[in-house]
């Protein structure tokens, strides 16, 4: 029984250390009780319900809340305009077409052709 | 007592052939209990399912435990006829069997469990669990065999069920699309490694890996039998260029049709293990050419080009997911990703393995890739999971018009954040573990692939992240006022994958010991594999 448990607990190791769980648990354990006792020292003039709490967009209005909502395109727009000439090369790899499907595996059957010397 | 372990000894012998018996037969059995009642249909194939994991579990225990070989031939008796010739099946359970053997089991049991909720609206069920025992025997048989021949009989059997269930929503035009294009992919995939398997018998008079395994000698025949069989299982392991169905086939099957398809993908990943390590694992050291004065072997080519395809399947995989607003679609992408991250170890393995200095690291990162396909199929298959939980209660998979669902969807929603940061490999869940033996075996074969690999574990969360905001989060959406959480039967099988995930992640090393480095054991000492149903034979 002892044996079993303390195979459970066992770190893994690798080439280059070791990793166990349970005692990155332990750490963001004390990481969290540290961050709530400084928590304690902050502000305490908050109040629900006022201006305080209002949300404020540059003065702008506020939109209904089902609009504000991101579409997930837009997420990481910025990401994908600079990575545009890559995602133009993904986009025509990705035809959709099942005979360009076949061609691709015919391309790399090919090229482990070449490279174990058969052609 | 002794009465009780003479019958689980019994039992234990025959397990290889009822675990894929016992699904076959309930498959075609399916269809009488459909017509007495659903309920009674439900109930049988739950039955089946469980039967056939208690055999499983038998079988894998045995092997696990004892570190057992088992091998069953079909017909009885010695597997050698009087002819001299090795014409008799043989089913071949070593440790890297009994691994997909574990794999196959879970998600049959939690894909039934599954499917009892998610698929209640539909009509037709009768076919759809007729199917989906029918994809289970195939999975199994697979994963199971040592006969190359039956192999590409199981590899077919999945094939043409899985064909049907991708293509089950017959009402949609895309399901049946890409219903169609996965069966083109996998016929041209099979159909090359019938090529393979022909190449081989016309040389050696076998079909039985292990014999084939003793006698190949590499010849010109042999090496064109190797690349079609590594080509034609790679295009069904969905590696990068030739990954384009899987997004299809994954995005259009149900969810629960999904959780199986990865499993067939991976056993399709076993084949080509099981070829290249096996069959040919004498023949690896062989120089094939010298490049100044330096001798390149069969190892280091088929490592090399592994290496490669596993760096491209991750870009791509990442970056078409990041692009991708189709819930089911994005995961399909990701699990393309996934993918990479295995071919990356196997592949970084093959090129050191028979350098003296980094023996070590090759079975390490072995370690990292073999643990990588059991925690993928988890990771990934909660995540489809839940996709499927969505679009059950939503109607809906597009991310751009999904939102605010965490708050009607609690559970499914914590189901989502544990898959969503146990596939970006985050701490402490299963996915860092094996990513990071996967991070240091590459970085001291070469470091720019562990630096590749990390920053595509990066991107990898940033996916899910976007998805999490864009379904989960977010303001409360007036058209999904009413939805309601997923049915119990999903939330069950959710849980089951989720709870995996935790204890997995949370004792590695447990897993680790128990369960990958038999797998990986069996896979680099294929002499004893071979020896042993040579001698058998």
């Amino acid at each position: 029984m002892l044996d079993q448990l303390s195979q459970l607990l066992n770190s893994l190791t690798t080439n280059s250390g070791f990793w166990n769980p349970l005692v990155w648990g332990l750490a963001i354990i004390i990481a969290f009780l540290i961050i709530y006792i400084l928590r304690g020292y902050g502000k305490k003039d908050y109040k629900k319900g006022t201006e305080q709490a209002k949300v404020f967009l540059s003065g702008n209005p506020e939109y209904e809340k089902e609009k504000m909502h991101v579409k997930s395109s837009n997420v990481y727009w910025g990401f994908m305009e600079s990575l545009k000439w890559l995602y133009n090369v993904l986009d025509k790899m990705h035809t959709g077409n099942v005979s360009d499907y076949i061609l691709w595996f015919v391309v790399i059957m090919g090229i482990f052709f070449i490279i174990l010397g058969v052609i | 007592m002794n009465g009780f372990e003479n019958i689980l000894s019994d039992l234990l012998v025959h397990s290889p052939a009822l675990i894929v018996a016992i699904p076959l037969l309930g498959a075609f059995l399916t269809p009488f209990f459909g017509k007495v009642h659903n309920t009674a249909r439900n109930t049988f194939v739950l039955i089946i399912v469980l039967l056939t994991s208690f055999f499983s579990f038998l079988l894998v225990h045995d092997i696990l435990v004892n570190g057992n070989i088992h091998t069953y031939v079909f017909g009885g008796g010695s597997a050698l006829t009087s002819g001299g010739f090795a014409v008799r099946i043989l089913f071949q359970v070593d440790g890297l069997n009994a691994f997909m053997a574990i794999i196959a089991t879970l998600f049959a049991i939690v894909g039934v469990i599954y499917s009892w909720s998610f698929m209640k609206e539909h009509t037709g069920l009768s076919k759809y669990y007729t199917l989906y025992l029918l994809m289970i025997a195939g999975i199994f048989g697979m994963v199971l065999t040592g006969d190359m021949f039956n192999f590409f009989v199981f590899l077919e059997i999945t094939s043409i069920a899985s064909c049907a269930l991708i293509a089950f929503y017959t009402n949609k035009g895309k399901a049946v699309d890409a219903g169609f294009k996965y069966i083109v992919v996998s016929a041209t995939g099979a159909l090359f490694v019938l090529f393979a398997i022909a190449i081989l018998y016309g040389q050696y008079n076998a079909l039985n890996i292990a014999v084939l395994a003793s006698n190949i000698q590499f010849s010109f025949l042999d090496r064109i039998a190797l690349v079609l069989l590594i080509s034609g299982l790679a295009m069904k392991a969905g590696i990068v260029p030739m990954h384009m169905w899987l997004p299809d086939a994954y995005g259009r099957a149900p969810s629960s049709v999904t959780l199986l398809l990865i499993v067939a993908t991976q056993a399709s990943l076993y084949g080509a293990l099981r070829m290249i390590f096996t069959l040919f694992g004498g023949q690896l050291s062989r120089s094939v050419n010298e490049v100044g004065g330096i001798e390149i072997n069969v190892n280091l080519l088929i490592g090399a080009v592994l290496v490669g395809l596993a760096i491209l399947t991750i870009f791509v995989g990442v970056l078409m997911a990041l692009k991708e607003s189709d819930f089911k679609r994005m995961i399909g992408f990701a699990a393309v990703a996934e993918i990479g991250y295995m071919i990356l170890a196997i592949g970084a393995a093959l090129t050191i393995m028979f350098s003296v200095n980094d023996l070590e690291t090759s079975r390490l990162a072995l370690n990292g890739g073999i643990f990588h396909i059991f925690n993928d199929a988890l990771d990934v298959g909660l995540l489809f999971l839940v996709a499927g939980a969505v679009y059950y209660a939503t109607k809906e998979t597009s991310l751009n018009r999904l939102g605010g669902l965490a708050r009607n969807m609690k559970y499914t929603t914590v189901f989502f954040l544990i898959g969503l940061l146990a596939v970006a490999g985050m701490p402490p869940m299963n996915g860092f573990s094996s990513k990071l033996i996967i991070y240091q075996s590459t970085f001291l074969v070469n470091p720019i692939l562990s630096i590749i690999a990390i920053l595509c574990s990066i991107l990898l969360l940033a996916v899910f992240v976007k998805v999490f905001y864009s379904a989960f989060l977010g303001p409360k959406q007036a058209k999904y006022e009413k939805v309601k959480e997923a049915p119990k039967s999903m939330l069950v099988a959710m849980a089951i994958v989720a709870g995996i995930i935790l204890f997995i992640g949370l004792f590695p090393d447990i897993f680790i010991s128990n369960v990958v480095e038999p797998a990986t054991r069996a896979l680099v000492n294929s002499g004893e594999y071979i020896q042993y149903i040579m001698g058998v034979i």
